[in-house]
């Protein structure tokens, strides 16, 4: 091991950066659950108290439960950000691939084409996108917002795994076709496998935005069947009276889905990097 | 019969031009080297052989296929990598058998492949292992276990050993020659070792900038070079070459005499200083001076030379290889 890692004085100084780090970013989160189990009168009163017998209430989640359409919300939410993630992987490791792996006329062209995207905020074309979705009839679909953030997600992704794609190794890829192996099975079989580190980069990139959007559910599909938990949620906010029990419930709720797909994705970092490539 | 046929084969990668007309065959059974400096085009041409790159002209034949648009697991062929190039993600018998399976063998006959190749290259135990648990000489045993089960008609071999040390080097090149002589299959060898080239070769193929050189078997090419490349690239220490003038000959442009043949003795004509002595035990290289050229004397056994001493070398006429002016071999 390297000597200023094992350092005892640099260990205790790291962690406790990291340490310092960790609460204060989780402090808003706390704050958010703590009170989403408290009356409105003991939020105003005391914010930073913990809920004890007399502030303790539910009252809050009942009122997003019985609001019903919750788990709809919740749902579309889900199927939009998990399809979404996984166009934008697979499509995006595919262009990076091909990027990558082929010699063809316009290759870097291609490359910085995609690569445009980056600088280019998506919502600029918003009303020519809400058009087309229009003129196609996708409107309050869920495919309207998972195209789109397909689309947001991409160059990103392509600028990143064509990095990645391009230091899987020629000689195996050369194995596999000596072998006789596919492009396709060469492709997912023998390049996606090593480049597990760098897909799970993007998809956390790319998950919490999508997650959290409010302006295209808003503009693409704000109709009832295919609301966002994210555009759900302003039901309760209104523009004279907030009900707050209900958002903060709503808040901590919506943590849960994103924990957990940040874990599985970071399961796949870790194991990306230990799983030992090709030498 | 011939294992594979090269005729006036080209490669270009846009305005570069590779591989420049080769012509080469081989016979069954035979173990080709190919060998020449860094960039020659050994990898490049080897590439063409397997389908891995397309010939831009010119015929390859395997057996009595033309191959140029046949894709590299149709060839009956089978690689070995310098990197060795395991599938990470699979087991060495799932390394091994991916091919096999890939062409739909039947069982049996992937088992007892597997069995085989195993005995022969003792991974018997590490079947079960993953390449990323096994040392640099497991892994490249393994990338020749890959490549035998498939009973190739044409073995390529690109480097294989040069990401090992010195000393499992020579053991894996001894493993290799015995492979080749219990699979008698065609085989061709990418090397840049010496050593390599000599010992495992049947026939070695010089290569420069992309054009054959010269081909034969080892002692062929270092009795008989045709020219003055192959004659300084084979051999260790390199050919000696001096002007014709300071051997007071004329006729030729260059004179080449190999280490071993310069012989120093009290009476010999040449006169040289010492300038460096390397000891091998079994034999010593002097690096010596002489009419402002350097060349090595190479003495078998051990010789008390020291630094700035005095040599007297004679250069036997019958040892001379003479060139001209751009280098061609003169024999008359
Ligand atoms: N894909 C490619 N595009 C352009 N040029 C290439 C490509 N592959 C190889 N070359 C060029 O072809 C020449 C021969 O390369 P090659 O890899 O065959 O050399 P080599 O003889 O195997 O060298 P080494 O002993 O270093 O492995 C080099 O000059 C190289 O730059
Ligand atoms: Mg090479």
């Amino acid at each position: 091991m390297n000597k200023a890692r094992s350092n005892p004085l640099n260990t205790t100084l790291m962690h406790g950066a990291l340490i310092l780090y960790t609460l204060i970013a989780l402090f808003p989160v706390f704050v958010i659950l703590i009170n989403s189990f408290k009356t409105r009168k003991a939020i105003f009163r005391e914010p930073l108290a913990l809920p004890n017998s007399e502030s303790f209430s539910l009252i809050g989640y009942e009122t997003v439960l019985k609001q019903g359409d919750f788990f709809l919300y919740f749902q579309n939410s889900f199927i939009v950000t998990v399809a979404s993630l996984f166009f934008v992987l697979l499509f995006g490791a595919m262009a990076a691939f091909a990027l990558s792996e082929y010699r063809f006329k316009g290759n870097t062209l291609m490359g910085l084409y995609l690569a445009l995207g980056i600088m280019i905020p998506i919502r600029i074309g918003t009303v020519a996108i809400l058009e087309m979705m229009v003129a196609t009839g996708l409107v309050n679909t869920l495919w309207a917002l998972i195209l789109v953030y397909t689309a947001q997600g991409l160059p990103l992704a392509v600028f990143i795994l064509s990095e990645f794609m391009r230091n899987v190794s020629d000689d195996l890829k050369n194995a596999g076709r000596i072998d006789g192996l596919s492009e396709y099975a060469i492709f997912f079989k023998l390049a996606l496998p090593l480049v597990r580190p760098a897909m799970a980069t993007v998809a956390v990139f790319n998950m919490i935005p999508i997650w959290n959007d409010l302006w295209f559910p808003l503009i693409l599909a704000p109709a009832e069947e295919v609301k966002t938990l994210t555009l759900g949620s302003q039901v309760f906010i209104g523009q004279f009276v907030t009900n707050w029990n209900a958002v903060l419930s709503a808040l901590s709720m919506a943590i849960i889905p994103v924990l957990i797909l940040y874990v599985i994705f970071s399961r796949q970092l870790i194991r990306g990097i230990t799983s030992g490539a090709v030498k | 019969m011939t294992a594979l046929t090269l005729r006036n084969v080209n490669k270009s990668f846009g305005d570069v031009h590779v591989l420049k007309d080769i012509n080469i065959d081989i016979e069954d059974g035979e173990f080709v080297v190919f060998v020449g400096p860094s960039g020659c085009g050994k990898s490049t041409l080897l590439r063409v052989i397997a389908g891995l790159e397309d010939a831009s002209s010119g015929e390859v034949r395997i057996g009595d296929d033309l191959v140029n648009t046949t894709p590299p697991s149709k060839r009956g062929i089978a690689m070995v990598f310098q990197s060795y190039a395991l599938y990470p993600h699979l087991n060495v018998r799932k390394n091994m058998t991916l091919a096999l399976k890939q062409e739909k063998q039947p069982k049996e006959v992937i088992e007892e492949r597997v069995s085989e190749a195993s005995r022969m290259l003792n991974l018997e135990d590490y079947l079960e292992r993953y390449p990323s648990e096994l040392s640099g000489g497991q892994r490249q045993r393994v990338a020749i276990g890959r490549a035998i089960v498939r009973h190739p008609r044409l073995f390529l071999f690109d480097e294989p050993l040069s990401n090992l040390d010195a000393a499992l080097r020579m053991n894996t090149r001894i493993e290799i020659a015995n492979l080749h002589a219990q699979l008698s299959a065609s085989m061709i060898y990418v090397t840049h070792d010496q050593t390599e080239a000599m010992t495992l070769a049947d026939k070695i193929v010089v290569l420069r900038d992309g054009r054959v050189e010269q081909v034969g078997s080892p002692m062929e090419l270092y009795n008989n070079p045709a020219n003055k490349f192959v004659a300084g690239f084979l051999g260790s220490p390199a050919m000696n070459f001096l002007p014709a003038s300071v051997l007071g000959e004329d006729g030729s442009h260059t004179i080449g005499i190999r280490p071993e043949d310069l012989k120093a003795s009290g009476s010999g004509p040449l006169k040289a200083t010492v300038r460096h002595v390397e000891e091998l035990g079994g034999d010593t290289n002097v690096v010596a001076e002489m009419d402002g050229h350097t060349i090595t004397v190479r003495m078998f056994g051990q010789f008390p030379v020291k630094q700035g001493e005095a040599l007297s070398l004679t250069a036997p006429e019958d040892r001379r290889y003479r060139f001209d002016a751009s280098g061609g071999r003169i024999t008359s």
